[in-house]
């Protein structure tokens, strides 16, 4: 097989032909971002409608009535205290028990879990299934756990710690990307003074990524805020005509904990609730929770961008 | 080869010099990979050893044994004696706490690695791992590291400035800056110019020859120009081996093996 093949003719074109290429080439690309176009406009008017047919719907109940007021029998009078003073009161509960557990987890996969080691790769296992467990399941969970076993009833704090475990996964995976995109040359700047573990931790890795990690806290908290299925299931009422106990009070020791033991109802229960009524005036009202509902999620993911944009600014590896 | 060193390390002349660390048969594994072969050495005090050879000879592995950095890797297995002088510690003995030796052995990386953190923090680091919280003390010792780094001048008036703001030469001195802070019995450096221009290049040879009095110094380098200029002792490495180590005017003017000559004329490399 040494035989020589004979060289192959010349692979240069004229000018022609390399123009004839080009306009083949470029009508293929024009096809591509059409279709592109095409896939995205269908994505960005199905999400418009639906926000415009709420805007028309429930635009005239935006009042500031509409936030002071209790749910009524009688659609004109019905607001949302309740339901966005709860949402409020379940997020609290949610952050406080997410962020920690999140975090901590995702420190401890990143930087303590030994690579290859099985309790590393169990949890690892774990947290990317539960992140496809259906909401409806959590809810099952916590009504058996939470309500029952540890019996804190049907009240704020089942409902916070039951999205807090929702969301964990979403905490998790953020804050070890966060952790992830430290550069080893940092990492190995801290050790090499003399630093330990935690120290490189808490003093580096933790503040470097703060934005990464509060990225998606936020988001997942804007996931939570929307959830609905895991809270009926652990029985928010869908009428409440009162508030939560304060959680400050005039006499000492000023702080009281028993909002969270109180019943509750959320936005999208509320709203849900208002939806399956047969009088159609208290359609309005839905729509209207419901763009309080999505304002609050795009504020939240807002927030979440403008982090990041802020601190993509700041800190360039 | 290493036989060689060894005997003109047992010569008269060399027993009156002070030495600072003896590496004695080290060999090192990544995994099953022997990536360090029975390496012995001193490391003379108050002088520069300048570690060449062509990528992938082991050279910064070998110079990153010193400070126990491949502990922080799982799979990295050390064979044989680091030990520092004159306490005569083992320092990759398994009963020597890693954090314990990177106390006293500092590292200046490849590339510029300061934290964003100010100018002033990233130099006072390395007291405050150490515990130190008193403003004045800490102020006087980063001005002190600041000026051995002959970074003073141009930061002063800007100490709480984000260290990114700096140029590279200027990050690479200010790391230089925070490894001198704590006053390292040695200080390492790993190729610490190959990611700056040669302006800042020279300002940090220089700094290399002015801070040889107060701290012992191993450089690794691909330059061999670089090698010549700041080191008093060269090791030639190849393929995980110490080939030769000597004096460096006598080892780059006449080497004894053949591979060195090889190399430092550029016949391969």
């Amino acid at each position: 097989m040494n035989t020589e093949k004979p060289s192959p003719p010349s692979a240069r074109l004229d000018a022609a032909a390399i123009a004839e290429l080009i306009r083949t080439g470029k009508r293929k690309e024009l096809v591509f971002a059409i279709l592109g176009v095409f896939c995205l406009a269908i994505a960005i008017l199905t999400l418009t409608a639906a926000f415009l047919s709420l805007l028309l719907d429930g635009w005239s109940r935006i009042r500031p009535e509409f936030f002071v007021n209790f749910p009524s029998r009688r659609a004109a009078e019905a607001g949302i205290l309740s339901a966005w003073v709860g949402s409020f009161m379940v997020l609290i509960v949610t952050m406080v028990a997410a962020v920690p557990l999140g975090v901590g987890a995702a420190i401890y996969l990143e930087e303590y879990g030994q690579k290859g080691g099985w309790i590393k790769d169990v949890i690892e296992i774990n947290v990317t299934n539960l992140a496809g467990v259906p909401s409806i399941i959590y809810g099952l969970l916590a009504l058996g756990l939470f309500v029952y076993y540890f019996k804190f009833g049907q009240s704020v704090l089942s409902a916070g710690l039951t999205l807090a475990l929702l969301i964990l996964p979403i905490v998790i995976v953020a804050t070890r990307e966060a952790l992830r995109s430290v550069p080893v040359h940092i990492r190995e700047a801290a050790y090499g003074v003399g630093a330990t573990r935690w120290q490189m931790v808490s003093q580096h890795l933790v503040p470097y990524s703060a934005g990464g990690i509060l990225t998606g806290i936020i988001i997942g908290l804007a996931r939570a805020i929307g959830e609905t299925a895991p809270v009926i299931t652990i029985g928010a009422l869908t009428f409440i005509a009162f508030l939560p106990p304060s959680p400050i009070s005039t006499e000492p020791p000023f702080l009281n904990f028993d909002w969270l033991f109180s019943p509750f109802t959320v936005l999208p229960i509320q709203m849900f609730n208002w939806v399956s009524r047969p009088d159609s005036s208290f359609h309005a009202s839905a729509a209207g929770a419901g763009l309080v509902l999505l304002a609050m999620c795009l504020a939240m993911n807002a927030l979440a961008i403008y982090i990041r944009y802020q601190v993509r600014k700041k800190i360039k590896w | 080869m290493v036989t060689s060193s060894q005997a003109r390390a047992a010569t008269p002349a060399v027993e009156t010099q002070h030495y600072k660390a003896e590496v004695r048969n080290l060999n090192f594994y990544y995994g099953s990979f022997h990536s360090l072969k029975n390496i012995s050495f001193k490391l003379e005090a108050n002088k520069a050893t300048a570690l060449i050879g062509p990528s992938g000879c082991g050279k910064s592995t070998l110079l990153r044994c010193f400070n126990r950095l491949h502990d922080l890797y799982p799979g990295n297995r050390y064979e044989g004696s680091i030990v520092l002088l004159p306490d005569n510690v083992n320092i990759l003995d398994r009963k020597v706490d890693p954090i314990e030796v990177r106390m006293r052995i500092g590292m200046v990386f490849q590339k510029p690695n300061p934290f964003p953190k100010s100018i002033f923090e990233n130099v006072a680091y390395g007291l405050r791992v150490r515990g130190m919280n008193n403003k004045t003390e800490l102020a006087d010792r980063v001005e002190a590291a600041l000026k051995g780094a002959a970074l003073w001048e141009e930061v002063n008036h800007r100490l709480d400035d984000l260290a990114f703001n700096l140029s590279g030469g200027q990050q690479q001195r200010l790391c230089i800056a925070r490894a001198l802070a704590t006053d390292p019995e040695i200080l390492l450096f790993d190729e610490p110019t190959s990611a700056l221009d040669p302006i800042a290049t020279s300002s940090i040879e220089e700094l290399i020859q002015d801070i040889k009095h107060k701290v012992t110094i191993l450089i690794v380098t691909h330059n061999m120009q670089q090698a010549a200029r700041v080191s008093d002792y060269t090791a030639y490495m190849y393929l995980g081996d110490l080939i030769e180590f000597g004096v460096t005017s006598e080892l780059f003017v006449k080497p004894k093996d053949k591979r060195t000559e090889d190399y430092i004329t550029g016949r391969f490399g």
